[in-house]
């Protein structure tokens, strides 16, 4: 099949083509939600060219966490925010200088990176280690090999960093609030019909005793 | 499946390749958006069954032609757009909800070998698509600029996000077990009849992914993002036509895919129950799987009384999440400590 | 011990279970419902639904114009207007019911003392646009013809009661 080979490259186009554009959009577009959307659009297709690259895990993974969970919660913010556009966008010539600045700081940078940029002296030494066809190994499993082996410490450091910011963020908005009637669904389920009610023979004329349990 | 046709074509060249293509997705989609119709009406009858009632028995035979009657009244009426909605998303939603219902069915192995694409991932696959279901929802909810729909939209989202958590680290351990993230894969690991199906081992898992995939379709008793009762219908109160028509198959797609999922990873897929039954196609099986848990979410609507939103989050973060984090715990721990991980090359 | 049973219980769905096997034997029982519009429920003779208005046998129409319905709607939904006729007798030159606005009280009938105008057993008569349920009184003796016969049957089987 010689069009096996043409057939990725065009979805290759296809696929850098929505990412750019859609990444353009991201910062152009009006509306923020519509940005947002963009922004998935971009880690979709980004996603897209992993698979091409025969990275799927990686692929999957964007689309998992930053499609299907860090975007929603993007989207989630965005659409609670009441923003106002037209006021949002009042002081644009006062702050073009500085944002131009920053522009050219970092474009100088990255062209002096670009420039100045040399390999290792040991480049060629990983150069010639043989690694695997993609055909032999799954990528699922050659992250896996690596990850949980030599990158294991880095690998828990970032997980811990991460429960650390998860529970500062906890801690930081967490506010105890007195005279809060809270819910025992626990409690709740445990209580049998035996601690709730008892059965009273009434006899005629006499009416109904106290109760002698409380439930 | 797309190689084993083009095979068949007995002929070469790209145009021949993309009607093999072209041909695999018509086999798997056709029957699935035929399913999907009767999945609608055998829903109405069973719940209808429940509650001693007839349901629908006019349209054709036994009513069986329901669910095109009702199609074809949708198809013919006015798609109506809300004044103040934002006109292209609101039209985008539901045809992201029903494409990614029917894209998840790519990965599935309905047979030995009969899988659109039987990818590495197909698991991590599944797993993507349905969590980017929450986005047809929350758009549309966004776009309809209503109260109702945009409160249906918020609550779908945090629902299935949450819910995604624990059905994630369920997979983690039939995973684990397997070894493999290949859906047929993990089929395989369930050879040689009921005994070795996996429900056996993860019997509580089972049960978290079963109520877990209830949340994640918004089926009742977990339908909050509907709730007919408090928000009218929630995320579509303003659609019509074939719009809402198409919310109404993808929801419909998405329970039948999670019913094939569970008769994959816990029932054995495509396999007999006795090995002595393998003769029988494997389809078939897989399908009268299928039908079994289809009919169990059915039922569930039936008989479960709908969970208050804080009960819901509550069930999802407080009991699920600690629960399914130990199984994996527990079952990784106990496959190391008992040298049973499965060993690969 | 109560606790692990607890436990035991919510964690393996005992409720669950025990629910589907009572959903399940009532999904194979027989069915409760009527097969709506090709079996039909009794209706006592009372029943009140569509109006209609009378003739005697000799074809005369009943209706005096006294306008004690008009009188006693409480939906106001009767409008009658009223003539003598080239007999000299009084007449109604028009008996317009909105049944849209009517609530199926049966103070018509009631007030009614020559019996013209009655509800009768129809149930029925769902129309596609609004303008068919203004009724006049053309539509209402024809609806008098058409249930005559139930409309008498009814009458004489409530008669022992009044």
């Amino acid at each position: 099949m010689d069009f096996a080979s043409t057939l990725p490259a065009a979805a290759f186009w296809l696929f850098a083509a929505i990412t750019v554009l859609s990444g353009l959009m991201v910062i152009s577009s009006r509306n923020p939600v519509h940005s947002v959307l963009w922004l998935i659009l971009a880690f979709f297709s980004a996603a897209g060219l992993f698979v091409l690259m025969g990275a799927e895990f990686l692929a999957m993974l964007l689309v998992i966490v930053y499609v299907g969970a860090v975007a929603v919660l993007f989207l989630f913010v965005v659409m609670m925010l009441d923003i106002n556009f037209v006021e949002l966008r009042q002081g644009f010539l006062q702050y073009l200088p500085i944002g131009a600045l920053i522009g050219l700081i970092l474009l100088a940078e990255l062209v002096t990176l670009g420039t100045a940029w040399t390999f290792g002296s040991d480049i060629s030494l990983n150069a010639a280690s043989p690694a695997p066809a993609i055909e032999q190994v799954e990528n699922t499993r050659a992250l896996g090999s690596v990850i949980y082996t030599d990158y294991i410490f880095i690998f828990q450091t970032a997980g811990l960093i991460l429960l650390v910011a998860m529970i500062g963020a906890i801690v930081l908005t967490h506010r105890d609030r007195v005279g809060v009637k809270r819910q025992n669904i626990g409690k709740q389920n445990a209580r049998r019909p035996e601690d709730a009610y008892e059965l009273v023979d009434v006899e005629v004329g006499k009416g109904v005793p106290m109760p002698t349990k409380k439930g | 499946m797309v190689e084993a046709l083009y095979n068949l074509f007995g002929g070469e060249g790209p145009f021949l390749y993309f009607l093999a293509i072209t041909a695999s997705i018509m086999a798997v989609v056709l029957p699935l958006t035929i399913s999907v119709a009767f999945a609608v009406y055998f829903d109405r009858k069973i719940w209808a069954a429940v509650q001693m009632r007839r349901g629908p028995n006019v349209v054709g035979p036994f009513g069986l032609l329901q669910s095109f009657a009702d199609g074809i009244k949708l198809f013919l009426k006015e798609t109506i757009i809300p004044a103040g909605a934002n006109k292209a998303i609101f039209l985008m939603a539901p045809m992201i909800t029903f494409t990614l219902a029917l894209i998840s069915w790519a990965v599935i192995p309905f047979d030995e070998g009969m899988a659109l694409s039987d990818l590495n991932v197909g698991v991590l696959y599944i797993l993507a698509i349905s969590s980017l279901g929450v986005y047809g929802i929350i758009m549309s909810g966004w776009a309809s600029n209503s109260r109702y729909a945009f409160l249906g939209g918020l609550r779908s989202a945090a629902q299935m996000v949450s819910y995604e958590v624990s059905i994630g680290f369920v997979l983690v351990c039939v995973l684990v077990k397997v070894g493999s993230l290949n859906l047929s894969d993990v089929v395989f690991a369930q050879e040689g009849g009921v005994l070795s199906w996996h429900f056996i081992p993860f019997f509580p898992i089972f049960i978290i992914f079963f109520i877990s995939a209830l949340a994640e379709t918004n089926r009742p008793p977990f339908d909050l993002p509907e709730a007919e009762a408090e928000l009218v219908a929630g995320y579509q109160v303003e659609y019509s036509s074939m719009a809402f028509a198409l919310f109404f198959l993808g929801e419909y797609a998405n329970i039948l895919l999670m019913s094939v999922v569970m008769a994959i990873l816990f029932f054995g897929g495509w396999y007999a129950p006795i090995p002595a039954l393998d003769f029988i196609p494997g389809f078939l099986w897989l399908f009268a799987k299928t039908a079994i848990f289809f009919w169990l979410f059915a039922m569930v609507k039936a008989f479960v009384p709908r969970y208050r939103y804080d009960q819901l989050m509550r069930l999802g973060w407080k009991v699920f999440l600690p629960l399914s984090l130990a199984f994996v715990i527990i079952y990784s721990g106990v496959m190391v400590y008992a040298g049973w991980l499965p060993s690969h090359g | 011990m109560t606790a692990i049973v607890q436990a035991a219980k919510s964690l393996l769905l005992k409720e669950f279970w025990a629910a589907l096997v009572l959903t399940t034997k009532y999904f194979f029982r027989p069915k409760v419902t009527i097969n709506y519009p090709y079996e039909k429920g009794p209706l006592s003779p009372r029943f009140r639904g569509e109006h209609a208005l009378r003739r005697y046998p000799n074809g005369e129409e009943r209706c005096i114009a006294c306008k004690l319905c008009e009188a006693i709607c409480p939906a106001q939904a009767i409008t009658i207007e009223a003539e003598p006729r080239e007999d000299g007798s009084r007449r109604t030159t028009r008996y317009d019911i909105d049944m849209t606005k009517c609530i199926y009280c049966g103070f018509c009938q009631e007030a009614c003392p020559v019996d013209a105008i009655v509800e009768g057993p129809n149930f029925e008569f769902a129309t596609e646009t609004r303008e068919e349920l203004m009724y006049n009184k053309d539509k209402l003796l024809a609806n008098g013809e058409r249930w005559e016969r139930e409309i008498a049957a009814n009458i004489a089987l409530d008669a022992p009661y009044r």
